[in-house]
């Protein structure tokens, strides 16, 4: 083996040799100021290029190997959190928000989920709810009707898009017309805290409800900044104006395709006679509703 | 060498004032712009680094004498990620709320310079517990900054504390207040954390260059 090295410990000064100097000559402190250096243990050069790929490869397979553990390990239970989540925005663009059971609600509620196609065909009768997202086609559009407490029908369609950051989606839940909102959900991965994360917000969420979706065949339904027309028209969210453009954009492709189910399946309205006393159809029981209130 | 001897205390004290991550060592100032325009992503993305760079600086501290010269940045790397994505998943599976909440900031923990900077600065240098205790003190003074401007960012952005309406139950709106959007933007977060420099410095003389 090499000559020993010691140092000085007042300078810091490297001395190798088989015996410590006599005095430093960096700062003359005394032979007493000389310490011996510790030879590095054999084989454990931490410096050669050896050890450090064995050294990044030990690391790494260590890690690979605790990260696919932990992540197989939780899967399952992730899984059905994200299917729970899932149930709970579907529910949410129902307006029934913050509930102790979700998933029992659910059940209740969401008497089907079909698939259907942009002709307006049914494609299978349940199963819309285990469409991934990113398989979602023209033919392959999942849907999901709920009927709720008074009886009513709803329509629910799941949405997505980009917003300014990321993703951006939502469900958007229609009245038996198929045409009036009943309520609808947005939420989003990583847009701006305070601007754009403000569409998850009951108050941006609250300005939907009684718009129209479809007009002349086409989707009227656009975020604004000034309204002009109440019946179609939403008002955006001051300095979130990419994410509202990422939402408006999101309603534009992901409602058109339902269009032609949607409207096979309105109830025909009567074309609106003159004297509004005429309309003996009974309606829904919603429609009821309303006709009471009216009175 | 006791558990909280003077050198200790030091390595939890000095990251507060003295030391502050963010004002100081203007380390994870990114963050500090990007989480603070709401109170609470601002508090949890302080918890959570807290508990990373803690934890992250005892691993590295650990082995710290094994890790090769030349490639001990990848390896601090590697820890940081590897805790990081450890944290995410037991939150997806345990506190699924959070982990929505959480999905950006998590990520961003990883890229948070103040993890690099003490893996480097302390944790390759220190044992296990004063490495801890630098990991808590620096999460905190990061946190404590963090919540510093998101309290006005939120308070005078939006008029809420904690998404509680105070303006509003104050009723400052009907005397005519408005929100102030500027502090929702990147550039009041600049303004205002300029400001706890300022304030920092004419407290403290020693500070000043």
């Amino acid at each position: 083996m090499a000559a020993k090295k010691y140092v000085c410990k007042v300078c810091g000064y490297v001395h190798e040799g088989n015996d410590a100097p006599g005095v430093c000559p960096l700062c003359k402190a005394g032979a007493s100021e000389f310490e011996a250096v510790k030879a590095p243990k054999k084989g454990l050069d931490t410096n050669s290029d050896i050890y450090a790929i064995l050294y990044s490869v030990v690391v790494v397979v260590i890690v690979a190997f605790l990260l696919a553990g932990v992540s197989s390990a939780l899967k399952p239970k992730q899984d059905a959190n994200v299917e729970l989540d899932k149930k709970k925005q579907i529910l949410a663009s129902l307006n029934e928000r913050n509930l102790p059971d979700a998933a029992a609600t659910y059940d209740a509620l969401i008497v089907a989920d079909p698939i259907v196609d942009a002709q307006g065909n049914t494609v299978a009768e349940n199963g819309g709810f285990k469409v991934a997202n990113d398989a979602v086609s023209e033919s392959n559009l999942p849907l999901y009707i709920a009927k709720l407490a008074d009886g009513s029908k709803k329509y629910i369609i799941p949405m997505t898009g980009n917003g300014l950051w990321g993703g951006i989606w939502g469900y958007l839940a229609l009245n038996d017309d198929c045409n009036t909102i009943y309520g609808v959900y947005f939420s989003h991965a990583s847009e701006t805290p305070g601007l754009g994360a403000e569409i998850a917000s009951d108050k941006f969420q609250s300005r939907f409800p009684g718009r129209e979706v479809y007009r002349d065949g086409n989707v009227a339904l656009t975020i604004v900044k000034k309204v002009t027309d109440e019946t179609v028209e939403v008002n955006a969210i001051s300095g979130a104006t990419i994410t509202c453009n990422g939402v408006n954009d999101m309603l534009q492709r992901k409602l058109a395709p339902y269009k032609a189910y949607l409207s096979a399946n309105a109830p025909v309205v009567e074309p609106v006679a003159v004297e509004p006393a005429a309309i003996v159809e009974p309606a829904t029981a919603e429609a009821e509703a309303q006709e009471k209130v009216e009175e | 060498m006791g558990l909280f001897s003077k050198k200790n205390k030091e390595a939890l004290n000095t990251p507060l004032f003295k030391e502050n991550p963010v004002t100081i060592q203007v380390l994870g100032i990114c963050s500090a712009l990007a989480v603070t325009s709401k109170l609470e992503p601002a508090i949890v993305m302080g918890l959570s680094v807290t508990i990373i760079v803690a934890m992250a600086n005892v691993i590295i501290s650990l082995i710290r004498n094994t890790i090769p010269n030349r490639i001990r940045i990848i390896i601090q790397l590697v820890v940081v990620a590897a805790l990081v994505t450890l944290v995410s998943e037991v939150l997806k599976a345990f506190a699924y709320d959070v982990s929505v909440q959480l999905s950006v900031y998590i990520g961003l923990i990883i890229t948070n310079c103040i993890l690099m900077g003490r893996l480097e600065a302390f944790a390759m240098q220190n044992k296990p517990w004063p490495s801890f205790l630098d990991g808590i003190g620096n999460g905190v003074g990061y946190a404590m900054i963090l919540v510093i401007v998101a309290f006005f960012r939120e308070l005078f952005g939006s008029g809420t504390l904690l998404n509680y309406p105070l303006f509003e139950k104050l009723g400052l709106y009907e005397l005519g207040y408005l929100n102030n959007g500027l502090m929702l933007m990147t550039p009041a977060a600049f303004i205002l954390i300029a400001c706890i420099v300022w304030y920092q410095r004419a407290k403290d003389k020693s500070l000043q260059e």
